[in-house]
């Protein structure tokens, strides 16, 4: 019988994480480009636009992420697309980042008054020059702390995409354990690796919270 | 023709009629002033005049342009008429000059040196000139009020719309604000107010109107108007605000 040493758990451990903060990185790239034509929809004077913006935004809140993986990497075998975990997980993944980022984007936008809203229509800047210039530019301000928070979900979010046999993280456990059978020393570090990635960006968040706040 | 004709303007908020046929024709160069108790119109009126707020019946053109805020064109009637509000509205991530260039800029592609050689007289105008590059929060309101006066004309408007733009104002803050109009009404440049500073309407208005219940009550000169009103809303408008 093999015996593994505690770096080799580790250290193939660390080279799953790898894979984590991956599919972090695309889900969140993913997520803020639908998720910024979703909020974009569900500010927008168009009514059928608003519609549509609100319905995908429920749809995907609504939804447990777990459904939205299986229906990704079942879902589009089904219509004879063989799609890989990390394509499928990558998909389900952007979807369900751009749900929760439109909406929280969305506050932010209307968050700001709609005397700057007047007063760029009396200027006569049109709608996405207004948007550009004048609420945009503000909205980011205040979408920065509620962003890196929401980045906290997408990481911890990524261990489902292991279900569907993507190796990161949570994937790596399993495999690891089940060669070493020492559950609570491998999940242990699994999650010790999980809460390294994520803490730094909590704390990043609260900083960048305080200092807007300082900053009015 | 008049540069600002507004012919039996309609304005309903569901139930609750705001205006109900109003008639006013202003010249180029005149400046009038609209007193009322709240709610009475007023400031729906001048938002009507520039499109923020839409209205039911009747008509407004501006230099002969049609005031509809469902046509594709309004933004090229808004150029020609400034705004100045109550809260200012400042934009607050720019900077003072980047308040006055943006609209030229953005809107009427003006390039940077141009825009910011206009941007400075402008503030100059308002007595502001060493502020360009300061944001609007280190400013006071007062100051704040008369870059939102810049703002509005580096857009080089025909007509001036100004909505209570002294109410916000500590009351020290008022005369500083006040002086920038005065000079601009004594340069020609045509304006509508809403106000509640009787004694400003009295001494730079041309025309006084006085609005009751969404209507033009009574109009005239601000001289016959203060001494001699007709109506008992006007007189008792004009004992409640002295």
């Amino acid at each position: 019988m093999i015996s593994f040493t505690l770096w080799d758990i580790v250290r193939n451990l660390l080279l799953a994480a790898r894979w984590t903060v991956a599919l972090s990185a695309i889900a969140f790239a993913g997520g803020s480009i639908v998720g910024a034509l979703v909020m974009l929809a569900r500010v927008s004077p168009n009514a059928v636009l608003r519609g549509v913006s609100i319905a995908y935004i429920e749809v995907v809140q609504g939804t447990p992420l777990l459904m939205q993986l299986f229906l990704c990497f079942f879902g589009l075998a089904l219509f004879g697309i063989d799609v890989s975990p990390l394509v499928a997980a990558s998909i389900a993944l952007t979807i369900y980042a751009s749900g929760f980022l439109g909406e929280i984007w969305r506050g932010c936008v209307q968050a700001i008054g709609r005397g700057q809203w007047e007063a760029s229509t009396s200027l006569g800047l049109s709608y996405v020059d207004q948007m550009r210039y004048v609420i945009v530019p503000q909205a980011a301000r205040i979408a920065v702390a509620p962003t890196t928070g929401f980045l906290v979900q997408i990481i911890k979010g990524t261990a489902l995409a292991s279900i569907i046999g993507f190796v990161e993280l949570t994937k790596a456990g399993t495999i690891i354990n089940n060669a070493t059978f020492e559950p609570f020393l491998v999940y242990g570090f699994v999650a010790l690796f999980y809460f390294a990635l994520c803490y730094p960006i909590s704390l990043l968040s609260a900083s960048l919270e305080r200092r807007l706040d300082a900053a009015r | 023709m008049p540069l600002v004709d507004i012919a039996g303007v309609e304005k309903r908020f569901g139930k609750n009629v705001v205006l109900c046929g109003i008639d006013l024709a202003i010249e180029a160069g005149e400046v009038v002033a609209i007193i009322g108790r709240s709610g009475s119109g007023k400031s729906t009126l001048l938002r009507c005049i520039n499109g923020l707020e839409r209205y039911d019946g009747g008509s407004i053109t501006v230099a002969g342009a049609l005031v509809d805020a469902r046509s594709a064109h309004i933004g090229d009637l808004r150029q020609t008429v400034g705004m100045v509000f109550q809260s200012f509205n400042l934009f607050p991530h720019l900077t003072v000059g980047r308040n006055v260039t943006l609209a030229p800029r953005v809107v009427k592609r003006i390039d940077a040196a141009t825009a910011e050689t206009t941007a400075r007289e402008r503030l100059a105008q308002v007595g502001l000139a060493e502020k360009y590059d300061s944001y609007p929060e280190t400013l006071s309101g007062g100051q704040q009020q008369r870059v939102a006066i810049a703002r509005a004309l580096a857009m080089s408007p025909q007509v001036l719309l100004c909505d209570e733009i002294t109410s916000a104002l500590d009351p020290e803050l008022v005369g500083e604000v006040l002086v920038v109009l005065a000079g601009l009404a004594a340069g020609g440049m045509t304006m509508i107010l809403v106000t509640h500073e009787m004694r400003f309407a009295r001494e730079v208005c041309n025309r006084l109107v006085f609005m009751h219940q969404g209507k033009i009550h009574e109009s005239g000169p601000p001289e016959r108007l203060f001494t001699a009103p007709e109506t008992p809303e006007l007189q008792s408008f004009l004992r409640s605000v002295s």
